[in-house]
């Protein structure tokens, strides 16, 4: 298990893995927003946590394909379902692999980005806060689309299309938390519902993708 | 120790293929199956690898047993070939690669980035993370694609010394592999006859 | 006494649909019309809304009929991982689209209401945005059944699809409603608030529900036939290659 997440990781960083294309997309997206919308600071500062959040869910979104594609392509996934580790997992291993990779950076960059979008200094450690309880749940999620797709044809599109409804709990929560930080509200309600869905989604959704992955691997 | 299977079915797309597929292996034998394109073979392995379900039969066999090795060799490109089979040592949970680096003669290419082999390198590294598996029994589909005369022999070396240590392989090739001593099985005498229409058995598969 | 599960059988399924389904679309046709007829023309104008509380007759049957036919989704899912009868999955794949037309129906005929009611054909409203994700979920499952070649495949992934996508629409409109408290009116049949819908109303509103509910169960049944022929098409093309 250890030695799964030591070589998904090593790929991710190696030439070629991918790792950053997310953080890059994230910071383009932070800049093109005031570029369409305008540089007043209120207006920017009034829309910082939903921009942000989506931001963070799209950079997301854009790397989940390769969690499994490019095993299932070398035969590196037939060989993993049949060795002598249990496929959910595995699936769980892929998924924390893909958050250390896309999420955690995420989070960390996130605070800089505020800056740029004139988040109000009450929501900085909501922000933080909230990506990272709630971008586990959409690693968990989104491996869950991933396993559903892997080696169809189109899945790339197809993938997007049915993984950001299952966003939308997320993405509603984890927005308000940041929200209501900024105008200094209470945020322990949206931020508990935040957690419960991470928690919900790491302990079950596992299942359903080993699931989905052995019937796609038949 | 040995693999016994009895009367198996198999499907590829919810269709049959193959039927009443029985053979026995012992420890040190091998079994070569043969037939057309398209007869079902992958389909058998997959089966036995136990990454599709047997429409019907049995599989007898000691669990954890089987070694298997698609066509794909199963090898990242960015890491080096002593990564890639300290990996698959750490999953099956042995621990010794030096073995096969040494019996593969890959122990020059270890720290070599496996894009940087030659696709008969390739093959001898998936080989090796056979043998790192440890696994009695090795199922092998297509072994021999990509080989020159040379490797095809050294791989019979290699399939007749895990033989000789007691192990069996279930090797699905259309070339000869120079292992005379292999059973053969033609795989065309199992295929599948189609079930009547009208019968109770069409109604739920549609056939 | 014939167990349920014998409709499964797809030769059974056929055979009672040859003879149910005419009986079920003309029903179907006929409680509807009588539905519509009687909302539309021999109802009194609502003394606030005027004519156009009628789309009331359109649009509350088929937003119902929207979230049942999700409901009967989940269930046919449930069956065929569970019992693995194919009739069941079928049923499944053949009352997404309807339920997807449903949703749009919902969602146009209340644009059209809303627009001079509120004054807006669109709100951000918790049960509208539920209706949207509905919308959306609807989408996705439709593309995964067509992006996938194998039937048993697709069957199975759609099903597991429709599992998680359950507990996921569920959540969302949880959500939906945290998110923003709207300004749609209650499921109560109450056409303004505090006043109960009247009987003059609810008679024919009751006639169309039952109405629209034929209207689902005959192009499911049409639907889960065509599939069936589908596959059985299918099979024999499979057979006469490989014969």
């Amino acid at each position: 298990m250890i030695a799964l997440l030591m070589r998904d990781l090593r790929l991710a960083f190696r030439a070629g893995g991918g790792f950053g294309l997310g953080l890059a997309f994230f910071l383009i997206l932070a800049v093109l927003v005031p570029l369409g919308i305008g540089p007043e600071p209120q207006t920017l500062a009034r829309i910082a946590p939903g921009i942000l959040w989506v931001g963070a869910l799209l950079a997301c979104l854009l790397s989940l394909d390769r969690i499994f594609a490019l095993d299932f392509e070398d035969g590196s996934l037939d060989l993993l379902a049949t060795a002598p580790v249990p496929l959910e997992g595995a699936v769980s291993i892929k998924a924390l692999a893909h958050w250390l990779t896309t999420g955690l950076p995420l989070v960390m960059i996130s605070p800089v980005l505020g800056l740029l979008l004139f988040l109000p200094s009450e929501a900085y450690l909501w922000l933080v806060i909230s990506l990272a309880v709630g971008t586990p749940a959409l690693s968990v999620i989104g491996t869950f689309g991933a396993a559903l797709t892997v080696g169809l044809k189109r899945g790339g599109l197809l993938l997007s299309l049915l993984v950001l409804p299952l966003y939308i709990p997320t993405l509603v929560f984890g927005a308000e938390v940041v929200s209501r930080g900024a105008m200094g509200l209470a945020v322990d309600t949206p931020l508990a519902l935040l957690a419960g869905i991470t928690a919900g989604a790491v302990a079950i959704l596992p299942f359903a993708s080993a699931h989905v992955l052995r019937i796609n691997l038949r | 120790m040995g693999l016994n299977v009895t009367d198996l079915a198999c499907a590829r797309g919810g269709l049959a293929m193959l039927e009443g597929v029985s053979f026995s292996l012992s420890s040190g034998a091998a079994l070569v199956l043969r037939g057309p394109n398209g007869c079902g073979k992958t389909t058998l392995l997959r089966t036995l690898a136990g990454l599709q379900p047997a429409l019907a039969g049995e599989i007898d066999c000691p669990p954890d047993a089987i070694a298997y090795a698609a066509h794909a060799d199963g090898l990242k490109a960015t890491l080096s070939v002593a990564e890639n089979l300290r990996f698959w040592a750490a999953i099956y949970g042995t621990s010794d690669i030096d073995t096969a680096l040494d019996q593969m003669n890959l122990r020059a290419l270890a720290g070599r980035a496996a894009q940087n082999l030659s696709a008969g390198q390739k093959r001898r590294l998936g080989l090796a993370r056979l043998m790192v598996t440890g696994r009695p029994v090795w199922v092998l589909d297509e072994p021999t694609v990509s080989l020159d005369v040379a490797s095809v022999a050294l791989f019979g070396d290699i399939v007749r010394h895990h033989l000789a240590g007691g192990g069996m392989a279930v090797i699905a090739t259309h070339i000869d592999l120079g292992l005379p001593e292999a059973e053969i099985l033609d795989l065309s005498r199992f295929k599948a006859r189609f079930p009547q229409a009208g019968t109770g058995d069409f109604d739920e598969a549609f056939l | 006494m014939a167990s349920f599960w014998e409709y499964a059988n797809p030769l059974k399924f056929m055979r009672t649909t040859d003879w149910l389904l005419p009986i079920v679309a003309v029903a179907a046709l006929v409680v509807t019309a009588t539905g519509l007829i009687w909302g539309f023309f021999f109802t009194p104008d609502d003394f606030r809304q005027g004519s156009t509380v009628k789309i009331v007759f359109i649009h509350v049957p088929a937003a119902m009929m929207a979230i049942n036919a999700w409901v009967m989704m989940l269930v046919a899912s449930l069956v065929w991982l569970i019992r693995r009868h194919h009739v069941s999955a079928l049923a499944a794949k053949a009352a997404a689209p309807v339920g997807l037309v449903m949703t749009l129906i919902g969602l146009i005929t209340g644009a059209v209401w809303g627009q001079p009611m509120w004054g807006t054909w669109w709100a951000w409203d918790p049960r509208l945005t539920s209706f949207l994700i509905l919308f959306l979920f609807y989408l996705g499952y439709i593309a995964l059944w067509s992006a996938i070649d194998d039937p048993d495949t697709g069957a199975d992934l759609t099903a597991v699809l429709c599992l998680v996508g359950s507990v996921f629409a569920v959540l969302s409109r949880y959500a939906a409603i945290f998110w923003n408290q709207g300004l749609h009116q209650g499921a109560s049949l109450s056409v303004a608030p505090g006043t109960r819908m009247d009987w003059a109303y609810k008679a024919p509103l009751y006639t169309c529900m039952v109405g629209f509910g034929l209207i689902f169960l005959t192009l499911v049944l049409a639907g889960t036939r065509t599939e069936i022929r589908a596959r059985r098409m299918k099979a024999l093309v499979t057979r006469e290659r490989m014969a």
